[in-house]
């Protein structure tokens, strides 16, 4: 039953309960989003562990903004030192830190939350380009979640300028100067960007609206679209096949299960697991080894003097080295304007990805040798390209294989997994989907 | 399938392999240790804080210690007036910025900025702390092995006495100080442990409210599995 | 798979269980979001007691200095201010001090430890405002012939004596607030905490 099916509205039993109940569904649609969303919408009954991390992602979501509104009660964007010398900002993250009520565990739920959300979103992409989710006729849900996922990676850099330390300010000074390599118009932009000579003030102030209020609320626009379109179409499942081919008299999907009662509390199991693995770093490794809190940025930003080391939070990283990985000038620009560009198209290639895959197939499952290999090594090099990016370009693997050309050759593979995968996926061996879905 | 996921777990380990190595010195753990970290404090507001401030501090944390208020205002508060105040420097810090061409930075967080690939800021510290030797190109006459070139001068000298850099690039104790090596250990260790609690005051309640938590989730995974199972049963 | 999906007896206890354990940690949860809007440590700091020294308070005179934000009064009163209070006691919405605007300590005829030092929080407890000192009698202060002297709130005109107590049919219903204070030594107040702590 697809989900926008009008569902007949609630009848009284003539009780005041029932007859308020009856009342308020007349005006608002509360039973049938209730039915069409929750405890009739038909999701196959097969999902495995990958399904998990679409609800993770909601839970994520819903953690960032609790914490995050509360922090805002106590946060100052300003660059301006106090009467210590330090940057009021920087000291206003101290002072949640130290002086507000359980202001640290507000605080590391939220920078947690930063890398947790990444953790989660990019497990969720994996698995759909696992089972092909991206595939007819879910290509707008797959749309719209790449959309989502460039709105994360504002939200979050714009977030990570506020604790004002020094891998806040040059994190920024580097990723805005990248919007000076446009031509012509590069240089008045990144000022525009900044509304200033350097990441000042200003930039502080202006992140911060933006990180509080304008990106959240397109995040949760889109977020709502993700869901309405996947509820037009309905989940794809680790077999591929799509359920609603196959109903019962009732004209409900034989392979499908109601998304309430079964999947939610399927969920909470996956929720209590997931709050497990985040409590165990918010209280035994808040700073995530220096990836999640970087040890430098307990350092208040000094405008006159950069870190030894300077390399974006690990969510960024892959996309840094694809930055990183462009040294050749062309067409007369400079290198430093095409690696903006690359950093730009690896992320905006992943929304095509509906139209380049070929395959007859969906799922991994009866897709052939070649997507197996090329997709492991998708992974693997997406994670080198991470690690690289943590790195100093002057790198090396085990002190003799240097890293940059390393990286170079990993971007070079990055693009062309998509960009050959219309032939590729194409020729490739496939077996036959079922008919009904395997267990 | 299982060669992704090995891939990922492999990308921590290589992590690790990673970083340029100077050898620190592994310093001793405190935490818990109220009489290390009372002496640390001491260390601390009669050396450091004349210079440097702990202005995210106060001194009412202190306390946290196991000392009375009355203890921390005869013994420790040098400046401030009342207990609840931050542990703010001696100086100013725009005069300092004159004195010494930039402020010496606030030590409050010093423990956690200074940790890296090498090891804990505890490490960096207590190495650093006890790695000062004489060098006359330098304005202040000292140098120092993990921190090539740094502005501060040596202000323990008397206590550890004065090294000096051998043709090997080893430190040799010149002339003696008015603590034995080990004593002087002990002190720098009593210090960076203080230095570790001022940069995380919290750190152990975390742990041990960490502890409460996973405890409270195991329990609720319970209760939440069964419930799951009960449903599922209807699933063939 | 069919629509019906029922809800037996052990699914009822499971749920019922799941989410009382799960509740459980959901209020535990909001103990840290709740208790942060609450003063913090730097609050809490700003808002600690004060020490005052009186030593150089003359008879007649007044000192106002800050608490928590808040003017405290410490008023040296003369003989002759006292004098005009139990005269006063018919013209009182409160005389006795009996509604609950003062630690015990105070509750006596001059609403003070030492009868002339008196430590009060000098807002209005109509609507907040601080009220201006009217010492002199009569129509010397702009106050009709019977004032004896005391304090008149600017915003809507109550008037207190010299240890104020509130006037009847005005718009502040109750006395002004005396702070717990101690004596440190013979010239010295601690206002913000008393032998029974802050």
């Amino acid at each position: 039953m697809a989900s926008n099916t009008n569902f007949e509205k609630y009848k009284s039993d003539g009780s005041l309960q029932g007859n308020l109940i009856e009342w308020f569904d007349a005006r608002f649609p509360a039973t049938s989003m209730w039915r069409g969303h929750l405890s009739e919408y038909y999701a196959p009954k097969n999902f495995n562990f990958w399904y998990f991390f679409g609800s993770l992602a909601m839970l994520v979501l819903v953690i960032q903004i609790v914490t995050g509104i509360f922090l805002v009660m106590h946060y100052k964007p300003d660059a301006s030192l106090n009467e210590n010398g330090i940057p009021v900002a920087f000291a206003s993250v101290e002072y949640i830190m130290r002086d507000v009520n359980w202001g640290w565990l507000i605080r590391y739920m939220h920078s947690t939350g930063a890398s947790a959300f990444f953790i989660v979103v990019y497990l969720h992409m994996f698995r759909g380009l696992l089972y092909g989710s991206y595939r007819q006729p879910r290509e707008l849900i797959w749309v719209f979640g790449t959309l989502i996922f460039l709105c994360l990676m504002a939200e979050a850099f714009m977030g990570y300028l506020l604790p004002w330390g020094q891998m806040s300010f040059w994190g920024a000074q580097v990723i805005v100067n990248l919007f000076s390599a446009i031509p012509l118009i590069g240089e008045p932009l990144s000022i525009w960007i900044r509304g200033d000579f350097v990441v000042g003030d200003a930039t502080l102030n202006r992140f911060f609206s933006f990180h509080v209020i304008a990106v959240p609320l397109v995040l949760l626009g889109l977020i709502a679209a993700h869901i309405l379109a996947l509820h037009e179409v309905g989940s794809n499942n680790p077999d591929g096949v799509e359920i609603k081919k196959r109903k019962d008299v009732h004209g409900n999907p034989l392979d499908g299960i109601p998304f309430h009662p079964y999947y939610t509390v399927k969920d909470i199991v996956g929720v209590v697991v997931f709050l497990m693995v985040f409590s165990i770093i918010v209280f035994f490794a808040p700073e995530g080894g220096g990836y999640f809190l970087e040890y430098n940025n307990f350092l208040p930003a000094d405008p006159l003097k950069t870190p030894p080391h300077i390399a974006p939070v690990w969510y960024f990283t892959p996309y840094y080295s694809l930055l990183r990985a462009m040294v050749w000038p062309l067409f007369g620009i400079d290198a430093k304007f095409w690696g903006v560009v690359l950093m730009g198209a690896g992320v905006v290639i992943l929304a095509f990805l509906p139209w380049l895959d070929r395959s007859p197939v969906k799922s991994i499952r009866y897709r052939g040798p070649i997507f197996k290999t090329l997709l492991t090594l998708f992974v693997i090099s997406f994670v080198l390209l991470g690690f690289l990016g943590t790195q100093p370009p002057s790198y090396a693997f085990f002190g003799v294989i240097p890293g940059a050309p390393v990286a170079q050759i990993l971007t070079a593979y990055y693009f062309l997994f998509f960009l050959t995968m219309p032939w590729w996926s194409k020729i490739d061996k496939y077996e036959p989907e079922p008919d009904r879905v395997t267990m | 399938m299982k060669k992704l996921l090995a891939a990922l777990l492999f990308a921590p380990a290589l992590a690790l392999a990673s970083g340029a190595a100077i050898h620190l010195d592994r310093a001793p753990n405190v935490q818990g240790d109220n009489a290390a970290l009372q002496s640390g404090a001491r260390t601390f507001v009669n050396y450091c804080l004349n210079c440097h401030g702990a202005s995210f501090a106060r001194y009412s944390r202190l306390t946290e210690l196991g000392l009375t208020e009355q203890q921390v205002r005869d013994n420790l508060m040098f400046t401030a007036e009342k207990i609840g105040e931050t542990m703010r420097v001696a100086a100013r810090p725009d005069e300092q910025k004159r004195w010494f061409g930039a402020a010496p930075p606030d030590l409050t967080l010093i423990a956690r900025a200074r940790s890296s690939a090498d090891g804990s800021g505890a490490d960096w510290l207590y190495t650093y702390l006890r790695s000062f030797y004489v060098d006359d190109k330098r304005p202040t006459g000292w140098n120092n092995v993990v921190f090539e070139n740094v502005g501060m001068p040596h202000v323990l000298w008397q206590l550890q006495g004065v090294q000096v850099m051998n043709k090997d690039h080893k430190l040799e104790l010149m002339a003696p100080g008015s603590l034995s090596a080990a004593e002087y250990d002990k002190l720098i260790g009593d210090l960076v442990g203080f230095m570790v609690w001022l940069a995380e005051p919290h750190a152990g309640f975390r742990q041990n409210l960490g502890f409460g938590v996973l405890a409270f989730l195991v329990v609720l995974f319970g209760f939440a599995y069964a419930l799951k199972k009960a449903y599922w049963k209807d699933v063939k | 798979m069919s629509n019906e999906c029922k809800v037996d007896g052990g699914r009822r206890r499971l749920i019922v269980a799941t989410a009382a354990v799960g509740g459980v940690g959901a209020i535990a949860a909001l103990v840290p979001f709740v208790s942060s809007m609450l003063p913090s440590e730097r609050a809490r700091a700003a808002g600690a007691p004060v020490e005052v020294d009186i030593g150089s308070l003359e008879p007649g005179q007044m000192i106002t200095v800050e608490w928590r934000g808040r003017p405290v009064w410490i008023i040296n009163r003369t003989t002759h201010m006292l004098e005009t209070l139990p005269k006063l006691d018919g013209e009182m919405a409160d005389p006795k001090s009996e509604k609950n605007m003062q630690p015990d300590y105070c509750r006596n005829e001059t609403r003070s430890i030492k009868p002339e030092i008196m430590v009060v929080v000098g807002i209005c407890t109509h609507l907040g405002c601080s009220p201006s000192a009217k010492f002199r009698r009569g129509t010397e202060e702009g106050m009709d012939s019977a004032w004896l002297g005391g304090f008149l709130c600017p915003c809507h005109g109550s008037t207190f004596d010299f240890a104020g107590r509130v006037f009847k049919s005005k718009p502040a219903p109750d006395n002004l607030e005396v702070p717990r204070h101690m004596y440190l030594s013979d010239k010295r107040i601690l206002i913000g905490e008393d032998k029974k702590g802050a």
